[in-house]
């Protein structure tokens, strides 16, 4: 790139008119040495900008000459010879706005209680749709389930490979950590009481009852819903969903039932192999540091540990399968047009499912309580 | 005289695998000329323009750009040139989380140190060049029609004021009477501002009302050069095709 000349102006009184002599390139990488001293000037006489000794111009500079020109006094105007600069300054003076953009202006008080207004309204709006959407994934995958013909298997298949079997490694590895420091907390406190047997029934409860399905939901919302909103949202944003309601397909069946459906089947598989690693962990550690053989620590659990906590834990599989995925496929249709949309539509996937995924049981803690289960 | 040539490609080898898209290509750009670079689909103009703003590597052969090899410049050098040159690509590829006036500020915001006031004011002269009114600043891409993106993204091209304008695809998809006023805008920014452009097009009006010379690509390197007359009598099939075909024929009234 050829060396910058730095940029100037000289004033120069001249009868009636107020000359100014620019020098130097005037492009829009020097201009930011003038914008104050130019805009500083105050003008009592017209003003004659003269051209000539311009190296270099561009329409930044245009720009600048432009704005001075404007405002000076009436009769103000160009002299000197400078073909490429006087054309510029005509095509940049068609074009250009002198007032300055409108700034945002701040109402303080009013605009907090907008703010909060707008807040409680889209929370409510938020709550109804999900029910909306609630209603009419459930309605369309019942009718899906009757008419199972019509059910789009591969997908189903599909999807079960990619958020149940892919993700049963991870789950896995994760359960068999927190059986072992479940075993670990468990055996550190007994053993003060000479209790240490008894983390096996720790385990055994904690493992069926709570880790195994929570565990498997936790990866679920963090792992499967992201990918659900980031797949539909990226679809919605290239139109590719409203390429199937014009080719008379319905997302509905083609995106969510399937998705759902997978779900429902593979959470509670996923929360089987959980249950097993998590326990899989304690009898590590009870083998290792506390003595206590597998084969005892299998019939122990066996005798001391009702079934009916496998079927606890069980039972919340697949609410969470489908809260998770219900989350996730109406996030990603709600994603609009820009990149951020889709951004924030998969953050917010995800919280949500960790939320729901939380929230959902301590309900059925609560619940299974009072039941007396 | 070497300098009026702003683009000097020789010998150029593109490839994309085993897959071979230019071979043997030689191609000169003189300063202050719209070019127009056409072929049948898949022939390469894109890879080309990428090729040339160092976007795809090439495997053999040398691009000069204002007299420099990209390759061999470190970072900084790298960036001087790329300010000297403005890209407009096919679908706008504006970011799309930004206005379109912040949008047309960003290489400034980067390059330069221009007060965020005089950068607001010169944003929106370069809008209102592209011929966009100034109400599309504020907003989002998503919110725009194609023609205008594309005007917004032509306000983002000309920015930092480059001498060597990129244009991919510029008037595809939009109707003729848009597709005629943009090619005008081409025109006449062209003149005020004495740019050289690089135009890859399949529009045929386009390459009529805009362009000084017309580079045919096909058979994997630049089959033809010059301008439409001197194409028209050019004997390939595919050149006497396009410019004698009905299309080519009303474009340029013959």
């Amino acid at each position: 790139m050829p060396v910058a000349t730095v940029p100037g102006f000289a004033l120069e009184e001249s009868g009636e008119h107020t000359i100014l002599r620019l020098t130097g390139d005037w492009t829009v990488m020097t201009i930011h040495l003038l914008d104050e001293d130019l805009a500083g000037l105050k003008h009592d006489h017209t003003v004659l900008v003269d051209v000539s000794g311009l190296t270099r111009i561009d329409t930044a500079g245009a720009f600048l000459i432009d704005r001075t020109l404007r405002a000076a006094p009436e009769g103000s105007g160009l002299t000197g010879t400078n073909d490429v600069a006087r054309n510029l300054i005509d095509q940049v003076h068609a074009v250009s706005d002198p007032t300055p953009p409108a700034k945002a202006v701040d109402h303080g008080f009013v605009a907090l209680l907008e703010r909060t207004g707008r807040g409680f309204v889209g929370v409510m709006s938020e709550i109804f749709q999900t029910l909306a959407f609630l209603g009419e994934t459930i309605v369309t995958t019942l009718r899906l389930v009757m008419q199972p013909w019509k059910l789009r298997w591969t997908s189903i298949v599909a999807v079960m490979e990619e958020a149940g079997l892919d993700a049963m490694p991870i789950i896995a590895f994760l359960s068999f950590f927190v059986g072992m420091v479940v075993a670990y907390i468990g055996a550190t406190t007994l053993r003060d009481f000479d209790l240490e047997i008894y983390t096996v029934e720790l385990i055994g409860y904690s493992m069926l009852r709570e880790f195994g399905v929570v565990l498997t939901g936790i990866v679920l919302a963090g792992r499967t819903n992201s990918s659900f909103t980031a797949q539909i949202g990226t679809m919605k944003m290239r139109q590719e969903i409203d390429a199937m309601q014009t080719l008379g397909l319905k997302p509905m069946d083609i995106l969510v039932a399937p998705r759902i459906i997978a779900l429902l089947l593979m959470t509670p598989a996923l929360t089987f192999v959980a249950t097993l690693s998590g326990i899989a962990g304690g009898v590590i550690v009870g083998w290792s540091s506390l003595d206590i053989n597998p084969g005892v620590f299998l019939d122990r659990l066996r005798n001391a540990v009702p079934l009916e906590h496998f079927w606890v834990g069980l039972s919340k599989a697949p609410v969470f399968g489908f809260v998770v995925t219900l989350i996730a496929c109406r996030q990603g249709l709600n994603v609009g047009g820009s990149v951020q949309s889709l951004g924030n539509a998969t953050t917010t996937s995800v919280v949500q499912g960790l939320f729901a995924v939380i929230v959902l049981d301590a309900i059925f803690a609560i619940l299974y309580m009072e039941l007396g289960i | 005289m070497t300098d009026d040539i702003i683009i000097r490609i020789r010998d150029l080898k593109t490839a994309y695998g085993t897959h071979v898209v230019h071979e043997h290509l030689d191609l000169d750009i003189r300063r202050g000329e719209i070019i127009g670079v056409i072929g049948p689909s898949g022939c390469g103009k894109s890879v080309l323009l990428r090729a040339i703003t160092g976007l795809k590597e090439f495997a053999e052969g040398s691009i000069e750009v204002f007299g420099e090899r990209l390759e061999t410049l470190d970072e900084a050098e790298r960036a001087d040139v790329e300010q000297r040159w403005g890209v407009m690509f096919q679908d706008g590829a504006l970011f799309s989380n930004l206005t379109v006036r912040e949008n047309v500020e960003v290489p400034m915001k980067e390059h330069t140190q221009i007060a965020p006031e005089l950068r607001h004011q010169l944003a929106d002269m370069k809008i209102r060049m592209a011929g966009l009114s100034a109400d599309a600043s504020p907003k989002f891409p998503s919110d725009l029609s194609g023609g205008m993106r594309k005007r917004a993204a032509l306000a983002r091209a000309l920015s930092l004021d480059p001498e060597l304008l990129f244009l991919d695809e510029p008037t595809a998809g939009l109707d003729p009477i848009t597709a005629e006023k943009f090619d005008a805008l081409i025109r006449s920014l062209q003149k005020a501002l004495g740019l050289t452009v690089f135009l890859v097009t399949h529009d045929v009006d386009t390459l009529h009302a805009t362009c000084d010379r017309i580079a045919v690509l096909g058979e994997k390197h630049v089959l033809a050069v010059g301008t439409i007359e001197e194409l028209r009598a050019f004997d390939h099939p595919w050149v006497q095709e396009y410019f004698c075909g009905p299309r080519g024929r009303a474009a340029t009234g013959h």
